[in-house]
């Protein structure tokens, strides 16, 4: 292996105004992120438009940063207000609030931080390692293979989502049909444009992403502005004492490994892995019945879990150029903004890029603990701040910056749109997630499955006769069925038909890792 | 706290406990949730996307779907209609029973202002700069959708605007139709 473009990665990123840009993304991610009701979804989502004027390798270390950020500023909401920012953290909740209530809530947050940056790092270095490998087999693809990757990527993502597969499919499928919308790229027809040449070249990726997720989410909360009354728990000591420490020393561990090892998978990596390293925790523990009342590794294993499975989640983005859950989806939006297309290419053709990102990545882990623990006391006091006067704010940052990224009015009224879909989705039960991830790769799937069919001479067959492409079509025919089969096995055993929880993959994982674990 | 799994399973253990979890998580999400929305609105969900569905065939077929050795501009978007439209069907057939809509509330008219007032920005920025309509979002958003004091309003929408105008304008310099 050839180190150095690693090096001259660290070259670039460590230039004092690149660094400067990233601790400035930690920040403000941080800052947007804490706002309760915003995950790191929204948060990367209105923050786009300021990596709009920066050049593209400071844009990407900046988007790092705002990576890691976003994701921290939503544990600092699970652990004060037990209002997790995303699905991967709601587990955190059960003994970081309980934590927090304790007045321990600084313990909870220092365990997080630095669970958080251990997981991330060990990712980071599997990321690194992992990479170009994976990059250097799927050099072969052709467009069939990326066809139907490209469509496994979507069906994933839906059916591991939250709430009812079959809305999440639903959401997807109306993604894949928004993607079409604009100049047919091989014929030069204009489709679901009604004449009107803002539509002419496609929707843009930004107004559709700040309004699903952004307005989207801000619109859904102010219904719930009223009602709701935020009052952090006070933060003293942020550093966890030495005791906390041993005491986490192997729920991090644990959770740096699970959480890599599942990350990896498209969907609910991050998600899943959350609950398994605390279901791994609570499983080893002497006595498991402190979990739930302020545990330390109740904090440490699914926060490190979730970071870890965060980054490595990178791996199918950057070597196959597949976002494998909605996060990923923006980071791939980002990039592509960029003009940087992510894929198996991306390591031979642009080293310096790809290695700038895997690079930033690891300042910007670095970064957030450096960051988090002094500046954990500013973010409770902007906790503090109702969210009736943080409401607007975020909805003119959101406004303002859309139109920054074009100059054109249009972007806003296409953000208002998507706001009121997105607005309208959460209260009828749509996960807005799987909806964006299928625009994003919507171009890429159509493309690819018209070209296969050219090369094929218009035989669809020819999908299922090339190996890679006909696995790849397998494994989406069993997604696809998996859960009937399950419902049926489930009726035969009598069993009660268990209501959608975040995760419904198979848990056969969990005995498989703990025996791993065990020894 | 509920369970969900029966004991004795083999390699039960391991599954209780991520099954108890998600259970645990079920019944701590549901308490925050407000009522849903019942069967009604299950059946408007799949209308809407039912009628996306249909639409988007119609209007592919006029873009022509050529062949498969030669695709039209409206095969793939007719391929995608299509399956809009199954899975509404779909929806309408099996989603009814499902609980994971949301009621409209009286607050819900608060949104509806809400996004007025956010047409109304867009439609008077071009016209008039960026100043006095985002004064008056802040504004309508503090005071009526949030209840806030005056002089609270009064204070937080004059210097938002005014850190807008420093941090765009002044600082990025950032071509935003401003009157000032």
């Amino acid at each position: 292996m050839d180190f150095t473009p690693i090096i001259d990665g660290f070259g670039i990123v460590l230039q004092p105004t690149n660094l400067l840009y990233c601790l400035v993304g930690v920040v403000i991610g941080m800052l947007i992120g804490v706002l309760p009701g915003l995950g790191p979804a929204a948060t990367i989502a209105i923050l786009l438009p300021i990596t709009y004027g920066i050049p593209p390798v400071s844009a990407i270390i900046m988007l790092a940063g705002i990576f890691y950020g976003a994701q921290y500023g939503g544990t600092i909401t699970s652990v004060l207000l037990r209002l997790p920012g995303e699905a991967s953290s709601v587990v955190t909740v059960f003994d970081g609030f309980a934590m927090a209530k304790q007045g321990r809530a600084g313990a909870a947050l220092g365990i997080a931080a630095i669970g958080s940056f251990i997981g991330g790092t060990v990712s980071i270095i599997g990321l690194s390692v992992l990479a170009p490998v994976v990059a250097g087999y799927a050099l072969d693809f052709g467009p069939p293979e990326y066809a139907a990757l490209g469509l496994l990527g979507v069906l994933l993502v839906s059916t591991v989502g939250n709430g009812g597969k079959l809305k999440a499919i639903i959401a997807a499928a109306v993604g894949l049909l928004i993607a079409t919308v604009g100049r047919d790229s091989f014929t030069g027809a204009e489709r679901f444009t009604f004449g009107n040449l803002n539509l002419a070249d496609g929707i843009d990726f930004v107004p559709i992403a700040m309004g699903l997720f952004g307005l989207g989410e801000i619109l859904y909360n102010l219904e719930e502005n009223h009602k709701k009354v935020h009052a952090p728990a006070k933060v003293t000591k942020v550093w966890p004492s030495r005791q906390d420490l041993s005491e986490s020393k192997g729920a991090i561990a644990r959770g740096s490994g699970i959480g890599f090892g599942l990350g990896v998978l498209p969907g609910g990596g991050a998600v899943l892995s959350s609950l398994v390293a605390y279901a791994v925790e609570k499983r080893r523990a002497k006595q498991p019945e402190r979990f739930g009342r302020g545990a330390i590794e109740g904090v440490a294993a699914p926060e490190t879990a979730n970071n870890a499975a965060a980054t490595s989640s990178f791996i199918p983005l950057l070597t196959l150029g597949i976002p494998a859950n909605a996060t990923m989806a923006l980071m791939f939006g980002a990039l592509l903004i960029q003009g940087v297309q992510p894929g198996p290419q991306l390591v031979d053709t642009h080293p310096d890029i790809f290695w700038g990102v895997i690079n930033s990545m690891y300042i910007g882990n670095i970064l957030l603990l450096i960051m988090s623990i002094p500046m954990v006391g500013v973010f409770v006091r902007i906790l503090r701040v109702r969210p009736a006067i943080l409401a607007p704010i975020t909805a003119l940052i959101t406004m303002l910056g859309v139109y920054t990224v074009n100059n054109s009015v249009f972007d806003i009224y296409l953000v208002i749109v998507f706001g009121v879909i997105g607005y309208l989705m959460k209260k009828f039960g749509f996960d807005p997630g799987p909806m964006v991830l299928a625009f994003v790769l919507g171009t890429l799937i159509e493309s690819s499955a018209r070209q296969s069919l050219l090369i094929f001479g218009g035989d669809p067959t020819g999908f299922l006769t090339r190996p890679i492409s006909g696995t790849i079509l397998a494994a989406i025919v069993a997604v696809a069925l998996f859960p009937l089969i399950r419902r049926a096995i489930r009726s035969r055993r009598g069993e009660p038909a268990v209501a959608p929880a975040p995760v419904e993959t198979s848990p056969t994982e969990v005995p498989d890792r703990e025996t791993t674990e065990a020894k | 706290m509920s369970t969900t799994s029966e004991p004795g399973r083999p390699q039960a253990a391991e599954v209780d406990v991520l099954e108890e979890l998600k259970a645990e998580l079920a019944q701590d999400l549901e308490e925050d949730r407000p009522p849903h929305a019942g069967p009604l609105a299950q059946v408007a969900a799949g209308v809407a996307t039912l009628a996306l569905g249909v639409a988007g065939m119609g209007l592919s077929l006029g873009y022509g779907l050529g062949s498969l050795t030669e695709p039209g501009p409206g095969l793939w978007p007719f391929a995608v209609a299509v399956a809009v439209t199954a899975l509404s069907v779909a929806q309408l057939a099996f989603g009814r029973r499902a609980e994971d809509t949301e009621q409209f509330t009286r607050s819900s008219a608060l949104t509806g202002l809400g996004v007025l007032s956010l047409v109304g920005l867009a439609a008077l920025l071009p016209v008039i700069g960026f100043e006095v309509p985002s004064l008056v979002l802040m504004v309508v958003w503090l005071r009526f959708l949030g209840g806030e004091s005056w002089r609270m309003t009064a204070v937080v929408s004059v210097v938002t605007v005014a850190v807008f105008y420093a941090l765009f304008v002044l600082a990025l310099s950032i071509p935003l139709p401003r009157l000032i």
